[in-house]
C-alpha cells in the first residue's frame, strides 16, 4: 500500500536464506528435500541387489512382512525398486536442470555482453520458443536426440532453457534499467565486469529459486518421458519407467503404479515447495502483525461543541489510525482534530511519514481493514459517521464529498472509459439512466475544461495526459454537488504549468459554489497560495494550525518556521545558505517520546524529550503544540549546522 | 508497420490505426512463429544424427530397401528442394505417409485430431469455470491479510494440486474411481462418462494454478489507486469487486496464465496415454517409439499450431479486456 | 579550462516512421566553473540531453564537445559525470559504499599522474560530501535518501570530472533534506571549480543554484541567458508562463477574461510524438496565433534565436538587449 511506511532495512542475504528454514513450510520442504537427496545417494548403494532380486514364487504379491508393498510381475520388491529409482531420477533431474540453467543463462545474458542488437535477437528467439510448452519441446528434442536416458536428459535440459532464458532476460533487463548500471557504464566499467559484479548478483536469488522449482519440473518431465517409453529404458529404471510398467497391470497390482507415482509427487513437491519457500523468504512479503481492535470505534465520547447555526462541513476529533506493521501495529496518526467550515480552504503540510494522507483517508472513511481508525467525533455535514455501518452513509459521502488523489495515472481505472467512470456516480447515487448519466458526465467534463468533452468521454485513461486525467478526477467529484473536496497531493505528479491549471480550476469551483477544500501537500508554497488556513503535521500529530498568510512570517512552532525556510522560493537570498533541519523525519514505527520534533529542534529542552506538548488554542483561534512556542530560533547558527552523518 | 492510409479524422482514426496495428502485428508474429515451427518440423529429421531411415528400418534391413525408402521420402534431393517440397506439401495438405503403415499422415491426423480437440476444449472450459470464481472469491476474502486460515488452506491445496502432473492425477483417478469404485470407465472414448476422468486430470492442475494467480492479482488490484477511487465514489462492494477489480485482475492473470492453457494442449499427450484415449497423443508416443518420422513430424506440427492458436486467442482476449495492451506491447 | 559544448545536438529514438525526437538542434555551452540551470517540464528532453552527454542516449546529429574535443564515452577516462535523480536506484544494493565509489576512481591522478590509493581516496571523497568515512563499509540499504544522494555525488566526483551533470538530484528527497544537498552542492562546486549542468523542473531551486538558465520546451532550448536576466526579463512566452506558474504564498493567479486567452491557458501540453509545426509553443502561447490574428508565422516557421537571451520566439526583443519592450505584449 502506498501509504505504508517504507520497509525497514532488509536483512543480509545469509540471514534471509536462514530465515526460510524457520518458516513451517520452509522447514518441511527443506527436510523433505534433504530426505529425497539422501535416498538418492544411499539407496542405489545399499539396495540395488535387493531391488533386482527376482522372487519367482512371489509374483504380483500383495503387501507382506517380507515385501512391504508387494512384488511386481517378476517378483521384485516394489519398495526397494522405488527407493533405488530415486538415485537415477534425481540425478537425471539435476543434470537436466544444470543444462537448462547454463543454456538459459547464456541466452539470457548474451545481450549484456554483445550489445543491444544481440539482445534483441535473443529476445525474439526466446519469445518464439517460450510459446511452446516444455513437454512439447522435450518431445521434439527427444526425437532428435534419440530414445533413452541420454536423449531424454538433453531433451529436457534444452526444453527448459527458453523459459529460464526468458526469466533471466526479464530480470537482467530490470536491473539494466536501474540507474546504478548506467552509473557504472558512465564510470567506464567494462561489460564483463558489469555483468559479473553488478547484474548477476542482483538477479541471482530469483534465478536460484527458479532453478530449484525447475529441478522439480525436470523430475516430473523425466517421469513423463519415461512413462511414455521415450526416456529411461529397461533394464535401467527410474520412477517414470516403473510407473509406465505398473500402469499396464494396474488391475492386478495397483501398488506397482501408485508407489512410484507417490514417489514422484513427494520428490517433485519437495523441490517445488523448497523453491516457493525460498521465493517467499527472499521476497518482500513480510507477515504483518494483527491489530487487536474492532473497526471504526468511538473513543470515550466528548461532547460536540456545536454552536448554533452553522454546521461545519467536517468536524473530527482525536482521529487515530492504526496499521499492521512488521511485528507490531504502528500508529501513524495519533489524535488529530480538525474542523472545516463551509467554503473554507484548509491545507495540510508535512513531510513523508507525517500522516497527512492517512488523516485524509481516515476522516473520509477510506481506510480499510486491516487498518483501524478510532475517533471521539467524526461528523460530516452534521451527520455522525461513527454511528451505523458504512453503507448508511454511502449516498451522503458519494454525493457531498469529492476526492482527488495524487497520481492521476493510477487513480483512474485503466480498463474503463472515462465517461463511464464518471457516469457511474450519478447512476449509483442519483438513479439516473445510463444515457442521462453519460450526458451529465460529458457536461461535467466540459465544466472542468476538458476540450471536446463528448469525444474524450469515450476514451480510456491512457489516452489522456496527466493534467487532463486530474481534471477528469475533479469532474468525477462534481457529478453531484459536493460540499467538500479532499485533494491529496493533487498536483505533485504534474508539471508546474499544468499544476497551475489544476489549482486554478479548483479555485474556480470553490468560489462558484462555496465548496470547502482540504488540500494535502508537501509543498508549502502551494498550500500558502491556495488555502485560508494551514495545518502543519509532524509524526502523526498536528503541531500547528495557523492562517496561511502567516506561514512564512508568523509561524510559532520551530518546525513550521524551519519548513518554510528550508524550501527555496523565488525570493530566497542567493548569498546565504538554505536553512536545513538536521536529522531525518521519524519513522512511524518508532516515534520518539515527548515532542517528536525534539531530536531535531534547536530549542529542545529536557521537558520536550519527556512530555508531549498539548495542542493549545490561542485567543485568535490559532493552535500550536510546543513548549517553546514563539521563542526565537536564531536560525542562522543552530538551524544550519547539519550534523555530519546524522541525517 | 501499419501507417496504412488511415483516415485523418483525428482520434477516431487513430484508435482504428492502433487496433489495426495491433492486429497486423499479432498476425505477423503468428506468421513468423508458424514459419519457425514449420522449419523446425522439417529440420527435425535432418538433425537426427545418422540416417533416420536406417534407424527406422533397423540394422537388418537390406540397403536396397533403405535406398528405396530414402527416395520415397525425397531424402536424396538437395536440402532446399526438400524444404520447398515440404512447405508446398504442408499447404496442400500433404504431410507424407507413414513409414510403417504407409497411410497418409494427413489421414491419421484427421482421424485422431477430433478426439484430442474435444478433450482439450472440455478441459479448457472446466479449468476456467473453476478458476475464475474461486480465484476471485479467494482474493476478496483474503485481501490485506484477512482470513489467514482460509488463505493457508487454499494456498496449500492449490500448490499441491498444481504440482502434481496431469498424468499422475490420471493414474490416481484410474485406480481410485476405476479400479476401486468401478464408477466410471477408465479407458477409451465412449460417451460423456468417458470424458469425466481425462478432463479432470487435465484441468485440475492448471485450474489450481490459475486460481492461485488470480487470487494474487486480485489482492494486488484491490490495493490499486483506482480501487480506492471506486471506494471514494462509495460504490457497493460487489460493483467494486466485479466491475472495477476483476477485469484488471484478469488481464494480468491471462498474461501470466496464458501459457498454462497452451501447456494443456501438450498435456493431452500424456493424459491420452493414461486413458487410452484415441487421439493424437497416443499416436505421437507410439510413432516416436517406432521411429515413424513422417508421422511424428505431422503430429508435432499439429500440436505446435494448436499452441500458436491458443496464444493468439489469449492475446485477443487480452486486447478485448485491456485497451492498453494493444499499444503497450511492441 | 573545461567547457562542455552541445552543438546542434539531436537525439532521436525509434524508427523513421514511429520515432520520437527527444532533443532537436540543441546548442548550449557550460563554461569553465559555470553552473548552468536547465529547466523544462517532463518530456521536454532535458534528461535525454544529460544522458546524451555521457553516452547513454544516442546522438543522432550534432556534436558534444569538451574543450573542443568529443566527449569520451568509451574507456576508463570519463571527464563528464552524471548524478541521477533517484538515489534508491542509482546505487547497487549489493555493493558497499566503498566499492561503489571506488569503482569510479581512476588508477592514476589525471593531473599529477600519481597512483591513487582507493581506500584513502574513498575516505577523502566521503569527507568531501560531508559523510562519515566509516560509512564506506555500509550498504546503500542502511543509508537515508539524503546520504545516498551524497554518496552518488561522491561517486561522480571520484572520476575527477571536469563537468558534472545533476539530473533532478533533489526532487526525490524530502523538503527538509533538499536544503542540505543544495548547500553542499554550492560549497563543493565553489571549492573544486567544477562546471555543472543542473537540471530541474523547479525554477526556485535552479534560481538558487545556477548562474545562467536555459529553458527547454519539447526538445528545443527556447531561451538561455544569465539567471538574473532570464528571471527578471523572460523573453519567450513559455519562460514567462513557467515563471508565472511558480506557486507563491499569498498570490492568487488572475484568470484571464478573454476566452481565447483562457483556451490557451487550459491547453494540453503537446505530445512529444507529434510535435506541432513551426514554433512548438504556438498552441499554448498567449501571444500566439490562437490569440492574435497577426502571428500566423508561428504556425509555420521555426523561430531563430537571434533575440535577447537567444530566445526562440518570433516576437522576442532583438539581440542587443534593450529594456524597451513591445507595448502590445
Amino acid at each position: 500500500m502506498s501509504f505504508l511506511p517504507r520497509p525497514a532495512q532488509r536483512p543480509r542475504a545469509s540471514a534471509r536464506w536462514l530465515a526460510v528454514l524457520r518458516t513451517p513450510v520452509g522447514f518441511c520442504a527443506s527436510l523433505g528435500l534433504l530426505v529425497v537427496l539422501a535416498f538418492a545417494v544411499i539407496a542405489p548403494i545399499l539396495w540395488t541387489g535387493k531391488a533386482s532380486a527376482t522372487d519367482v514364487p512371489d509374483l504380483l504379491q500383495g503387501p507382506s512382512a517380507q515385501h512391504w508393498a508387494g512384488t511386481d510381475n517378476l517378483g521384485r520388491d516394489i519398495v526397494f525398486r522405488v527407493l533405488v529409482a530415486t538415485g537415477l531420477s534425481v540425478e537425471l533431474a539435476l543434470l537436466a536442470t544444470a543444462i537448462t540453467v547454463v543454456a538459459g543463462l547464456i541466452l539470457g545474458t548474451a545481450g549484456v555482453l554483445f550489445g543491444r542488437r544481440v539482445a534483441r535477437l535473443m529476445a525474439a528467439a526466446v519469445n518464439i520458443a517460450v510459446a511452446f510448452p516444455g513437454i512439447l519441446l522435450a518431445l521434439f528434442f527427444a526425437v532428435i536426440f534419440g530414445i533413452g536416458a541420454k536423449g531424454a536428459l538433453l531433451a529436457i535440459g534444452f526444453a527448459g532453457a527458453p523459459a529460464f532464458a526468458r526469466l533471466a532476460q526479464t530480470l537482467v533487463a530490470g536491473i539494466e534499467s536501474r540507474d546504478f548500471v548506467a552509473a557504472a557504464r558512465i564510470a567506464g566499467v567494462g561489460r564483463l565486469r558489469l555483468l559479473v559484479r553488478h547484474i548477476l548478483p542482483n538477479v541471482a536469488e530469483p534465478l536460484i529459486v527458479n532453478a530449484a522449482i525447475g529441478a522439480g519440473g525436470a523430475l516430473l518431465a523425466f517421469a513423463s518421458l519415461s512413462f511414455l517409453g521415450i526416456g529411461v529404458q529397461a533394464p535401467s529404471y527410474d520412477w517414470g519407467q516403473l510407473l509406465g510398467a505398473g500402469l499396464a497391470g494396474i488391475y492386478e497390482q495397483p501398488v506397482a503404479a501408485l508407489a512410484p507415482g507417490i514417489a514422484v509427487i513427494v520428490a517433485g513437491l519437495a523441490f517445488n515447495l523448497f523453491g516457493e519457500a525460498l521465493a517467499k523468504g527472499i521476497g518482500l512479503t513480510t507477515t504483518l502483525g494483527r491489530i487487536p481492535l474492532g473497526r471504526m470505534r468511538r473513543q470515550p465520547a466528548e461532547p460536540a461543541s456545536e454552536k448554533d447555526g452553522d454546521v461545519p462541513v467536517l468536524d473530527a476529533a482525536d482521529v487515530v489510525v492504526t496499521l499492521p506493521g512488521p511485528g507490531r501495529p504502528i500508529r501513524p496518526v495519533r489524535g488529530v482534530s480538525l474542523r472545516i467550515e463551509r467554503g473554507e480552504a484548509v491545507g495540510v503540510v508535512g513531510e513523508s511519514g507525517s500522516g497527512k494522507s492517512l488523516t485524509a483517508l481516515a476522516v473520509t472513511r477510506l481506510i480499510e481493514e486491516p487498518g483501524q481508525v478510532t475517533a471521539s467525533r467524526l461528523r460530516f455535514l452534521g451527520n455522525d459517521l461513527l454511528a451505523g455501518p458504512a453503507r448508511l452513509h454511502r449516498r451522503l459521502l458519494g454525493t457531498k464529498l469529492a476526492m482527488v488523489f495524487q497520481d492521476p495515472m493510477t487513480s483512474l481505472n485503466p480498463t474503463r472509459r472515462i465517461g463511464r467512470q464518471l457516469a457511474e456516480v450519478a447512476r449509483r447515487h442519483e438513479g439516473l439512466s445510463r444515457a442521462d448519466a453519460l450526458a451529465k458526465a460529458v457536461d461535467r467534463l466540459r465544466a472542468v475544461r476538458v476540450p471536446a468533452a463528448a469525444r474524450r468521454a469515450r476514451q480510456y485513461p491512457h489516452e489522456f495526459s496527466g493534467g487532463m486525467r486530474q481534471r477528469a478526477m475533479i469532474g468525477m467529484g462534481l457529478m453531484s454537488t459536493p460540499a467538500l473536496i479532499v485533494a491529496d497531493e493533487p498536483t505533485t505528479a504534474l508539471d508546474v504549468t499544468v499544476q497551475r491549471q489544476v489549482l486554478d480550476l479548483l479555485e474556480t469551483i470553490r468560489r462558484a459554489d462555496s465548496v470547502a477544500l482540504l488540500l494535502i501537500s508537501h509543498d508549502v508554497a502551494v498550500v500558502g497560495q491556495v488555502c485560508d488556513r494551514v495545518l502543519v503535521m509532524y509524526a502523526g500529530r498536528i503541531v500547528e494550525d495557523l492562517p496561511a498568510a502567516e506561514l512564512a512570517t508568523a509561524a510559532r512552532h520551530p518546525y513550521t518556521r524551519a519548513l518554510a525556510a528550508a524550501v527555496p522560493d523565488m525570493r530566497t537570498d542567493l548569498d546565504a545558505p538554505l536553512a536545513v533541519i538536521p536529522g531525518r523525519a521519524p519513522d512511524p514505527a518508532a516515534f520518539p517520546p515527548g515532542c517528536a520534533f525534539a531530536p531535531r529542534c534547536p530549542l529542545a529542552t529536557e521537558q520536550c524529550r519527556i512530555d508531549e506538548p498539548p495542542l493549545e488554542t490561542d485567543a485568535r483561534g490559532r493552535r500550536v503544540a510546543c513548549w517553546h512556542a514563539d521563542s526565537p530560533t536564531d536560525g542562522s547558527t543552530e538551524m544550519t549546522t547539519a550534523g555530519r552523518g546524522h541525517e | 508497420m501499419a501507417s496504412l492510409t488511415v483516415p485523418a479524422s483525428a482520434a477516431r482514426g487513430l484508435a482504428d490505426s492502433v487496433a489495426l496495428r495491433f492486429v497486423v502485428r499479432r498476425l505477423a508474429r503468428f506468421a513468423v512463429s508458424l514459419w519457425v515451427l514449420l522449419t523446425a518440423a522439417f529440420g527435425m529429421i535432418h538433425l537426427i544424427p545418422g540416417d533416420p531411415v536406417r534407424a527406422a528400418l533397423g540394422i537388418s534391413a537390406p540397403p536396397s530397401l533403405v535406398a528405396a525408402r530414402r527416395q520415397a521420402l525425397g531424402l536424396d534431393l538437395p536440402l532446399y528442394e526438400q524444404y520447398w517440397h515440404y512447405l508446398r506439401g504442408v499447404f496442400t495438405g500433404d504431410l507424407g505417409s507413414s513409414m510403417t503403415s504407409q497411410l497418409p499422415v494427413s489421414q491419421t491426423i484427421a482421424n485422431r485430431l477430433p478426439a484430442t480437440l474435444q478433450l482439450a476444449l472440455a478441459a479448457f472450459v472446466l479449468a476456467i469455470v473453476l478458476a475464475i470464481p474461486l480465484g476471485t472469491l479467494m482474493g476478496v476474502l483474503t485481501r490485506g491479510g484477512r482470513a489467514r486460515r482460509t488463505e493457508l488452506a487454499f494456498t496449500t491445496t492449490s500448490v499441491l494440486l498444481g504440482a502434481i502432473p496431469d498424468f499422475l492425477v490420471g493414474v490416481v483417478l484410474v485406480w481410485l474411481v476405476g479400479v476401486q469404485l468401478h464408477w466410471l470407465p477408465v479407458a477409451g472414448k465412449a460417451g460423456f462418462a468417458s470424458f469425466v476422468l481425462p478432463v479432470i486430470s487435465l484441468a485440475i492442475g492448471p485450474a489450481a494454478i490459475l486460481a492461485r494467480i488470480l487470487r494474487v492479482e486480485m489482492i494486488a488490484v484491490l490495493q490499486a489507486d483506482y480501487v480506492r477511487t471506486a471506494r471514494a465514489k462509495r460504490l457497493p462492494a460487489l460493483a467494486i469487486y466485479l466491475r472495477h477489480a476483476l477485469p484488471n485482475a484478469l488481464t494480468s492473470t491471462i498474461t501470466l496464465g496464458g501459457l498454462l492453457l497452451s501447456t494443456m494442449v501438450a498435456g493431452t499427450v500424456l493424459v491420452e496415454n493414461v486413458f487410452a484415449w484415441p487421439g493424437l497423443g497416443a499416436t505421437i508416443a507410439s510413432s516416436i517409439l517406432s521411429k515413424d518420422y513422417p508421422v511424428v513430424q505431422g503430429v508435432v506440427l499439429v500440436y505446435g499450431i494448436g499452441v500458436l492458436a491458443v496464444n493468439l486467442l489469449v492475446d485477443v482476449a487480452l486486447a478485448l479486456l485491456d485497451p492498453r495492451s494493444t499499444i503497450r506491447e511492441s | 579550462m573545461s567547457e562542455l559544448r552541445f552543438e546542434d545536438v539531436s537525439v532521436r529514438y525509434g524508427t523513421r516512421r514511429h520515432g520520437l525526437t527527444a532533443v532537436e538542434d540543441v546548442s548550449l555551452s557550460v563554461g569553465d566553473g559555470e553552473i548552468v540551470g536547465l529547466v523544462g517540464e517532463s518530456g521536454s528532453g532535458k534528461s535525454t540531453l544529460a544522458r546524451a552527454a555521457v553516452g547513454l542516449a544516442p546522438v543522432t546529429a550534432g556534436r558534444i564537445l569538451l574543450d573542443g574535443r568529443p566527449v569520451p564515452v568509451r574507456g576508463r577516462r570519463r571527464p563528464v559525470q552524471l548524478v541521477f535523480q533517484d538515489p534508491y536506484s542509482s546505487l547497487d544494493p549489493r555493493m558497499t559504499i566503498s566499492t561503489s565509489v571506488g569503482e569510479t576512481i581512476p588508477r592514476r591522478d589525471p593531473v599529477t599522474g600519481a597512483v591513487l590509493d582507493r581506500r584513502t581516496e574513498v575516505a577523502r571523497l566521503l569527507e568531501l560530501v560531508e559523510l562519515d568515512p566509516d560509512l564506506a563499509r555500509a550498504f546503500p540499504g542502511q543509508l537515508s535518501g539524503g546520504q545516498r544522494q551524497r554518496v552518488a555525488l561522491a561517486r561522480a566526483l571520484a572520476a575527477r570530472p571536469e563537468v558534472v551533470i545533476a539530473d533532478e538530484i533533489t526532487s526525490a528527497l524530502d523538503v527538509s533534506i533538499q536544503g542540505t544537498v543544495l548547500n553542499l552542492l554550492r560549497t563543493l562546486l565553489r571549492e573544486l571549480g567544477t562546471s555543472m549542468l543542473f537540471i530541474s523542473h523547479n525554477l526556485a531551486v535552479v534560481r538558487y543554484v545556477a548562474s545562467s538558465i536555459a529553458v527547454m520546451y519539447l526538445g528545443r532550448i527556447v531561451e538561455h541567458g544569465p539567471a538574473a536576466e532570464v528571471l527578471a526579463h523572460p523573453q519567450h512566452p513559455y519562460a514567462r508562463d513557467l515563471l508565472a506558474a511558480v506557486p507563491e504564498a499569498g498570490r492568487t493567479p488572475e484568470r484571464p477574461g478573454d476566452p481565447a486567452l483562457r483556451a490557451v491557458a487550459d491547453a494540453e501540453p503537446a505530445d512529444p510524438h507529434h510535435p506541432p509545426a513551426g514554433c512548438r509553443y504556438h498552441p499554448r502561447c498567449p501571444i500566439g496565433p490562437l490569440v492574435r490574428a497577426d502571428t500566423d508565422i508561428c504556425r509555420t516557421r521555426t523561430p531563430d534565436t537571434d533575440h535577447r537571451h537567444h530566445a526562440a520566439c518570433h516576437f522576442a526583443e532583438p539581440l542587443g538587449g534593450t529594456t524597451e519592450r513591445r507595448s502590445s505584449l
